[in-house]
């Protein structure tokens, strides 16, 4: 199963729900493959601490060959996102405004563009546990493009039978990004206006690209209601409810986990994933 | 020589613009002559890089000095090398007012 957790708000606790969901699983004996999808900010590795190997990301950008240029400018014509422009005497060129579609080299009727490597990131793989294969992508600071980062991450993850994507808060690329192609999303919110305003922007993006999702509301103060009708009305079941509770803050708040400090949990942890498979009409 | 001027409608009386990549039309003045033409930016609701999208409509159009409010560093590198002379103007009137600010070169290099 490939298992997306995402939120919509930030720090709702997407990251303590995908590595204790992670943990559970390794600790029942099944493998599980741990993407961090939220390269701007990667985290996962705080809970699971482990030498890494590291690649680079890279995306292809032009090069232009002055030389060759007869200066006609259909590149600059090509390009959707202003990155070329062609003067009389030189080409300019902003490589953080390309978005390495290729469409420049394609059009050159001299052939004077060709394409190279440019690091936008990394990728970190290590294996914390044993069954565990954890993947963080990182974006370079001022690169401004996450989603080549993060399908790099996905496509490093392949065809591992169990992988959990943990997105970027929002709705936005970065997140469809990390959702396409998944079976099944947790969607973790919170007991607050915000979570539940976020909430519903986060059900629609996984509605329009056709992920089954179910809620997971953590940090709960026991008056769930308006997000209990929310779920109610849109036929999306709530998975888990997570206590609002200063000691559950204190075991994540020194990197622990919480199903490893509380092996109890392991149990509503196991029920997640057993009611994921079922939203991913997958074999239990 | 032409001089362009960012502006919210299509007229000298339009108020001016202070953005350049959005703003919604270019004023291009033949300074000799007082004669103007009204471009209708394409860029106006671009997604992104409409700074050196807008700096080559100017470009296209043989303009040598463009007057706005505020520029962005790709558009302004691309003016630069374009060899297009930048001056701010945020008073908040015309673009008649803009014009003339410029023809009395009381305007700011930018």
């Amino acid at each position: 199963m490939k298992l997306a957790v995402a939120s919509g708000k930030g720090g709702t606790g997407k990251s303590m729900v995908a590595s204790n969901l992670a943990f559970t699983l390794v600790s029942s004996g099944q493998p599980v493959t741990l993407v961090d999808c939220d390269v701007e900010e990667p985290n996962l590795h705080l809970f699971f601490p482990a030498p890494a190997t590291t690649t680079d990301v890279t995306v292809p950008v032009p090069v232009v060959d002055e030389a060759a240029c007869d200066r006609c400018g259909k590149c600059e014509e090509a390009c959707q996102y202003g990155a070329l422009t062609v003067l009389q005497n030189r080409i300019l060129f902003f490589p953080e405004l390309c978005h390495s579609c290729g469409g420049c080299t394609l059009v050159c009727p001299e052939r004077a563009i060709s394409e190279e490597p440019k690091r936008i990131g990394t990728l970190a793989t290590s294996t914390p546990l044993p069954g565990l294969t954890l993947i963080s992508g990182t974006l370079d600071a001022g690169s401004p493009h996450a989603v080549p980062v993060i399908r790099a991450a996905k496509k490093q993850a392949g065809g591992d039978p169990e992988v959990i994507f943990d997105t970027a808060p929002g709705t936005s690329c970065p997140v469809v990004e990390a959702l396409d192609g998944c079976d099944a999303c947790i969607l973790v919110t919170e007991s607050t206006p915000f979570g539940l305003h976020d909430l519903q922007l986060a059900v629609d993006v996984a509605s329009r690209i056709g992920v089954p999702a179910g809620v997971v509301i953590n940090r709960s103060d026991g008056k769930d209601e308006a997000t209990t009708r929310f779920c109610v009305d849109h036929d999306l079941e709530i998975l888990l409810t997570i206590p609002f509770d200063r000691e559950i803050a204190a075991i994540q708040s020194r990197g622990d986990l919480l199903c490893r400090a509380r092996p109890e949990w392991q149990k509503d942890f196991t029920a997640l994933i057993l009611k994921c498979r079922a939203l991913a009409g997958v074999e239990p | 020589m032409k001089v362009c001027i960012t502006a919210q409608g299509a007229t000298l009386e339009s108020p001016a613009e202070d953005r350049f990549g959005r703003a919604p039309y270019f004023i291009v003045v033949e300074s000799e002559n007082g004669s103007f033409e009204a471009i209708r930016n394409p860029y106006a609701d671009g997604g992104g890089g409409v700074g050196p999208k807008a700096a080559q409509v100017l470009i296209a159009h043989n303009v040598k000095a463009l007057v706005s409010g505020q520029l962005g560093g790709n558009a302004k590198e691309v003016l630069v090398a374009a060899g297009i002379a930048t001056y701010t103007y945020k008073a908040g009137g015309s673009v008649k007012d803009a014009l003339d600010q410029f023809t009395r070169n009381t305007l700011v290099r930018s």
